[in-house]
């Protein structure tokens, strides 16, 4: 088989995973994404233990690792997204605004239909509105 | 479609079965997991990915890795998924069309990875093109290959790695489970729950009571964490 087949085909997976942790907004479909990239480097790391005949079969090895780090990392992340989501009542990684320094960013866009109350003109008012209220919502 | 491009060279033009059969079962996964990464239906995105994942599968067979295609099968399709799905209940996620899957990045996003793509792909073909895997001969990733390196090479990283999903087991556990309750009656938990709820989505707490759901909440979460 020629090595280019599964090569091309891990790229494609890969940023395929790219595409999806880039451009979606809720975090569990981020994590899906995520096991995309996973699987892109698993199929390469594979492809090439099977070309390199490796004695020590370190691509296969690899691979059994990355996969058992994946669930480990898989069951950790939902714990974390459940954990946001049971404190904030939303799993959107676009509102997740803490660390924010700006007073600019501390305001949410307009199109966050469940915030929509929030007066965008007034940035000076808001902010600290703002900052309050993710506190007691953090804390 | 970039695999047909590449077809131009010479040792494209004359495939073999297992080419066709690796190029075939390419495409569906591309295409599942396309539709992963852009449907709308978030429960949909799952089950693509399952999709997605058993080609990946498939793709280890052919390439003669029999161990991990089942470890595959049994962990990413078995449990992953599965964790998943329950993440997706458990946030409540719309049985619907959710039209917020995507945030407002999406041609920026489409961009990066297009280009990211269209490089990878170049690099790659140009440095593997005259590369072939032999497949002949004894499998190299059949079960009793794979214990032997594994059990006799890889004996310390495999103990280790065991020792990191107990720790993953354990934060995963620590982190979904209930605040504490305070020694002054659950004062505090109370306060939090009410401080959710006017976050501004009504979706945090059940139909019962802040009280009466407390425990009840409290274990099927630790329960699902349990199949990590």
């Amino acid at each position: 088989m020629h090595l280019a087949y599964p090569a091309v085909l891990a790229v494609l997976l890969f940023c395929t995973g790219l595409y999806g942790v880039l451009a979606r907004r809720n975090a569990i479909l981020v994590l899906m994404s995520v096991e995309l990239m996973l699987n892109a480097v698993n199929l390469n790391l594979v492809a090439f233990d099977v070309w390199l005949r490796d004695a020590l079969h370190s691509g296969q090895a690899l691979t059994l690792f990355t996969i058992a780090i994946a669930a480990a990392e898989i069951g950790i992340g939902l714990a974390i997204v459940l954990a946001v989501y049971r404190n904030r009542g939303s799993a959107d990684i676009d509102r997740l605004r803490d660390t924010a320094e700006t007073d600019d960013a501390e305001t949410l866009p307009d199109d966050f239909d469940g915030v929509a109350a929030r007066d965008t003109t007034a940035d000076q008012a808001t902010a600290p509105a703002g900052k309050a209220k993710k506190a007691e919502a953090t804390a | 479609m970039t695999l047909a491009a590449t077809a131009g060279h010479p040792g494209f033009l004359s495939p073999n079965g297992v080419e066709i059969a690796f190029v075939l079962v390419g495409l569906a996964t591309l295409g599942a997991a396309l539709i992963t990464v852009t449907t709308k239906q978030l429960v949909h995105a799952a089950l693509w990915l399952v999709v997605a994942l058993g080609g990946v599968a498939v793709e280890y067979l052919l390439l003669t890795a029999e161990f991990i295609a089942w470890v595959q099968v049994l962990i990413y399709v078995g449990s992953v998924v599965v964790l998943l799905l329950f993440g997706l209940m458990l946030t409540r996620a719309p049985i619907g069309r959710s039209p917020d899957a995507d945030s407002g990045n999406r041609w920026i996003a489409l961009g990066a990875s297009l280009a990211a793509a269209g490089a990878l792909v170049w690099v790659v073909v140009d440095a593997f093109r005259t590369t072939w895997i032999d497949l002949d001969g004894p499998a190299q990733g059949s079960t009793k290959a794979s214990g032997e390196f594994l059990f006799r090479h890889w004996v310390l990283p495999f103990e280790a790695l065991s020792v990191l999903l107990l720790a993953a087991l354990v934060g995963a556990i620590v982190i979904s489970r209930k605040d504490r309750q305070d020694p002054q009656g659950g004062q505090g938990t109370q306060d939090r729950r009410g401080g959710g709820g006017r976050q501004g989505s009504n979706g945090v707490q059940g139909p019962s009571g802040p009280q009466g759901g407390d425990d009840r909440r409290e274990r099927p979460t630790v329960n699902r964490e349990d199949k990590s």
